[in-house]
């Protein structure tokens, strides 16, 4: 379709008649009851609002687009004056006036001219601008909002001409003209009628969200009053309620108004003003509830209770039933008491009543309470759609809410607009303070339910980490290591723990050098796997306060530290010849110097490749202090396995498991060990009657491992004497340890009852190893004498 | 969806009693009105217990060929009696106590009305709308 250039005012009435009709809010779609709907109610022939979707592309499309509708509306206004329909004749025509749309709908917009017409006219003869309406009937029509359209229509009749008369009337003279009329005894109703155009058009001329609310306002208000109300009221103000939302309504009663004569102003005021939108509050009503308001509860901030409300409004004489209806209505909050808003609300609607308007179904939104409160004060969803929405169950609750907070949006944009917006405001201002009641109020709401959430602590915490020590302690050998070493890792000196750490799965290793307990002379592992749980259960007592939440990491670290262990292990275990060799990259450097110039010591003596592999790789060892002389135990181990078959690999192996043992072990068990040691040295060397080093091992290994027990563990040792002691100092060495000392001492405890296990563990593969070392002693005095038999043959 | 909604007074007479415009709506005051005996007998077997423990909604109190019938009691003794169709595709029982909710909530709304005097038939529309929604929509 070719361009369309609208007007500032069409611009402002066409987008607000899109967003009436964009009843879902798409903003970009208008929909086509509603858009058909308005056309009808444009009043013109059928033929030609066929043509006018046609040649505004609707019919091609299928919908109405934002400009499909734009055209459509512009075509409506060639139409309604008369101009031939033709798609170039929506920019040749100047100065077309607005559309004028007769229905409900028309009525909205209408409004809006009608209130620029109306501001024309003013003071009362509405019919001036506005030809009458073409079909009240058309108004009953109700096609959008029902009953306030139809008493719309009526208004229309009024209305009509203003549209047409001042189309480019500013939205905000409007309501200034509603206000006019509203004055009038028949004021009453164009303060109505105000409302209503004034609603609408602040929607208009501002944020189509407002004219959503106002449509949501209007479907809210829509239900209950049936027509007749409206059609009565047309001598007597019309169910507001549906007024209240449309302007139209609004018009349409202050038509009624000017017709009806109301009694006294008063009282037209206040039917006026119960019809927010229809019901809404004037001024000088606001302030009359408010005095009387003051007269049972001087606090305008207070609240009026119950009863003393219900004698108050028996006054009006007013039957109970409709009584209770106006406080069901009222009472938004559901409190059982009255704000200054709910009684404000309440007192109107009775005014209303007794003017002889319709109880609305629903509480026009013009008379909630503060839409801000109503929001805060929580039921708003439940109230509106609990209290009196019967009438319009489906719209009810959801145009309640929707429009409070599009009141909300719309209430900036009232204030913006006319006096009557003005009014509006006020009441919403007034409705602010109210909001202060409200807040109040909002608690007592039952259907509000604040559920606090509670903080759940997800953190680890110190008694976890226990936990995970005391499991790993619980657990079987394994346990111990992990979370031996995971304390390692996690303190900061890390090296400390990993060197008590290596110590425990060096003496696990060790065959029970590392157990405090029982430092067994045989530092031969054999029994790997008891090994490997041994160094487990070694780590363990060196755990003795794991670093909280990084201890868990840890221990799977420890565990697959130990687990690698294992698996040196079951690799030494596996390749006997080729162990040794593998070991040598897995274990570590020992830390303990000593412990490798003893193995290497012997290993040079026995000069076997294997051995000086082991020799060289407890050479290693002792480079890193805090390696685990478990690795090197490992290394022995495998050694010792691959060289089972060797004198000297079992000379080797004697002389480093003993130095492992030895290196691992803390200071005390360093000591051990070097007992052990030499036990082992003087069982190895009588055994090694070929390695005539050995003897000479002996003696430099435990002087060695002593030296380098010394070595290591002097960072270590700083209480230890014992395993606790070593468990002690690696605490004290920890800085981190101590998280809490409660903590420490279950961490202490528990790493305590580990390293008594590992103890026993090592204990136990202690005097396995020994036994097998005796074994392969014997096994070596055997070959040697095998050989020095078959020496001479060889010889010969 | 219930096919009738009532809420008996403590004395055992009714505040209010809605039923789908069905052909025989004495049958469902009649099959209330049995369930009264049924509802103090659940409140006396709980009774030993204190008021406080007693839960309010009672369940099902006893089901018929085509109907089941649960029942609610509040604080006050005042018992909310609803009326399911067994057809229904059996209603949860959370729903029946949502259902049951709601009608408290209603209740004690039209309880806050300073006009309304307790004891009164309950007039109020917006429990009438409320249990509109909640009552088959039987057109």
């Amino acid at each position: 379709m070719e361009g369309l250039t609208l007007s500032d005012a069409e611009q402002k009435y066409y987008s607000d008649l899109f967003s009436y009709c964009d009843i879902e809010s798409t903003k970009k779609v208008a929909a086509n009851g509603r858009v058909l709907e308005l056309f009808r109610a444009a009043q013109l022939p059928n033929d030609v609002v066929l043509q006018i979707m046609e040649l505004c592309g609707a019919t091609r499309l299928g919908y109405f687009g934002r400009s499909q509708f734009y055209i459509a509306l512009k075509l409506v206004a060639v139409a309604q004056s008369g101009f031939p329909l033709r798609v170039e004749s929506i920019n040749t025509v100047k100065d077309l006036p607005l559309p004028r749309f007769v229905a409900s709908k028309n009525e909205q917009e209408s409004r809006p001219a009608t209130s620029y017409s109306s501001d024309s006219e003013n003071q009362g003869s509405y019919s001036g601008v506005i030809p009458p309406p073409p079909g009240r009937g058309q108004v009953k029509k109700g096609s959008v909002s029902h009953d306030t359209v139809q008493a719309r229509t009526s208004t229309d009749q009024q209305e009509p001409a203003s549209p047409v008369v001042s189309p480019q009337q500013s939205p905000p003279t409007s309501p200034h003209t509603w206000r006019k009329h509203s004055r009038h005894p028949s004021g009453g109703n164009s303060e109505r009628s105000h409302a209503g155009p004034g609603p609408f058009w602040s929607p208009f001329g501002e944020a189509q969200s407002g004219s959503s609310a106002g449509d949501a306002v209007w479907s809210g208000h829509s239900p209950p009053p049936p027509q007749e109300n409206w059609v009565s009221f047309a001598d007597t103000p019309p169910t507001s309620t549906l007024l209240t939302m449309h302007p139209a309504s609004v018009q349409d009663q202050t038509t009624v108004r000017t017709v009806a004569s109301a009694t006294t102003a008063n009282e037209i005021r206040r039917q006026s003003s119960s019809y927010d939108d229809p019901w809404k509050i004037t001024d000088e009503q606001r302030q009359y509830y408010v005095n009387q308001f003051k007269t049972i509860q001087p606090d305008l901030n207070g609240f009026i209770p119950g009863s003393s409300a219900k004698e108050f409004f028996t006054k009006s004489k007013l039957p109970i039933l409709e009584l209770s209806h106006i406080w069901e209505l009222s009472d938004f909050d559901k409190d059982g008491a009255l704000t200054l808003d709910e009684f404000c609300a309440a007192f109107h609607l009775v005014v209303a009543r007794k003017n002889g308007y319709d109880l609305p179904e629903k509480l026009p939104e013009s008379l909630m309470p503060k839409l801000i409160d109503l929001e805060d004060s929580a039921d708003v969803g439940d109230q509106p759609g609990e209290v009196g929405y019967s009438g319009s169950p489906a719209e009810a609750p959801p145009s309640k809410s929707p429009s409070m907070p599009s009141l909300n949006q719309t209430w900036p944009e009232l204030n913006q607009s006319s006096e009557q917006w003005e009014t509006f405001s006020e009441r919403s201002s007034s409705s602010q303070t109210l909001t202060q009641f409200d807040s109040n109020i909002a608690p007592a709401d039952p259907d509000t339910a604040i559920v606090h959430p509670v903080p759940i602590r997800m953190t680890p915490s110190k008694i976890h980490m226990q936990e995970m020590e005391l499991k790993r302690t619980g657990s079987d050998h394994t346990n111990p290591t992990s979370p031996l070493l995971v304390k390692t890792s996690d303190l900061s000196e890390e090296n400390k723990i990993n060197s008590s750490v290596k110590f425990a799965s060096a003496n696990t290793v060790a065959d029970g050098y590392s157990s405090s307990d029982s430092f067994t002379s045989d530092p031969e592992q054999i029994g790997n796997n008891v090994t490997r749980q041994r160094s487990h259960s070694g780590t363990s007592p060196d755990h003795t306060a794991p670093p909280p939440p990084p201890p868990r990491p840890q221990p799977s670290h420890s565990r697959s530290s130990s687990l690698d262990m294992n698996r040196t292990f079951s690799v030494t275990t596996g390749q006997q010849q080729a162990g040794v060799v593998a070991h040598p990259p897995a274990v570590p450097p020992r830390p303990q110097p000593s412990q490798t110039s003893g193995p290497i010591v012997h290993r040079p003596v026995d000069a076997d490749g294997l051995m000086t592999h082991t020799s060289t790789s407890p050479q290693q060892i002792p480079e890193q202090p805090n390696f685990a002389d478990f690795s090197q135990f490992e290394v022995f181990a495998a050694s010792n396995v691959n060289e089972e078959q060797d004198d000297e690999a079992e000379k080797h192996s004697e002389v480093l498991p003993v130095e492992k043992p030895s290196d691992p072990a803390s200071s005390l068990r360093v000591a051990k060990t070097d007992s052990k040691i030499e036990e082992k040295t003087a069982a190895s060397t009588p055994a090694n009657v070929s390695k005539g080093t050995t003897p000479l091992a002996p003696p430099p290994k435990p002087v060695r491992r002593r030296l380098k027990s010394e070595d290591e563990l002097r960072p270590d040792v700083d209480e230890h004497t014992q395993k606790t002691g070593v468990l002690a100092a690696v605490l004290a060495s920890q800085p981190s340890i101590p998280r809490s000392v409660g903590k420490d001492k279950k961490a202490i405890q528990a790493s305590i009852r580990r390293n008594k296990e590992t103890n026993t563990v090592l204990a136990r593969l202690n005097s396995e190893l020994q036994q097998q070392l005796k074994d392969v002693l014997e096994e070596r005095i055997s070959l040697e004498v095998q050989l020095e038999q078959l020496r001479p043959f060889s010889h010969l | 969806m219930a096919v009738c909604v009532a809420v008996i007074a403590k004395e055992n007479y009714p505040l209010y009693i809605r039923s789908v415009p069905t052909e025989s709506e004495l049958k469902f005051h009649y099959m209330v009105h049995t369930s009264l005996d049924v509802v103090d007998e659940k409140i006396s077997a709980m009774g030993k217990a204190l008021v406080d423990q007693r839960e309010l909604y009672l369940g099902l109190l006893y089901p018929t060929e085509d109907y089941k019938v649960y029942g609610y009691v509040t604080n006050s003794k005042v018992k909310f009696v609803m009326v399911v169709d067994s057809s229904n595709t059996a209603l949860r029982d959370n729903e029946i106590r949502s259902m049951f909710r709601k009608l408290h909530n209603s209740y004690t709304d039209v309880m806050c009305n300073p006009f309304y005097n307790p004891g009164d038939r309950i007039q109020s529309r917006a429990f009438d709308s409320m249990v509109t929604t909640m009552m088959i929509q039987v057109c």
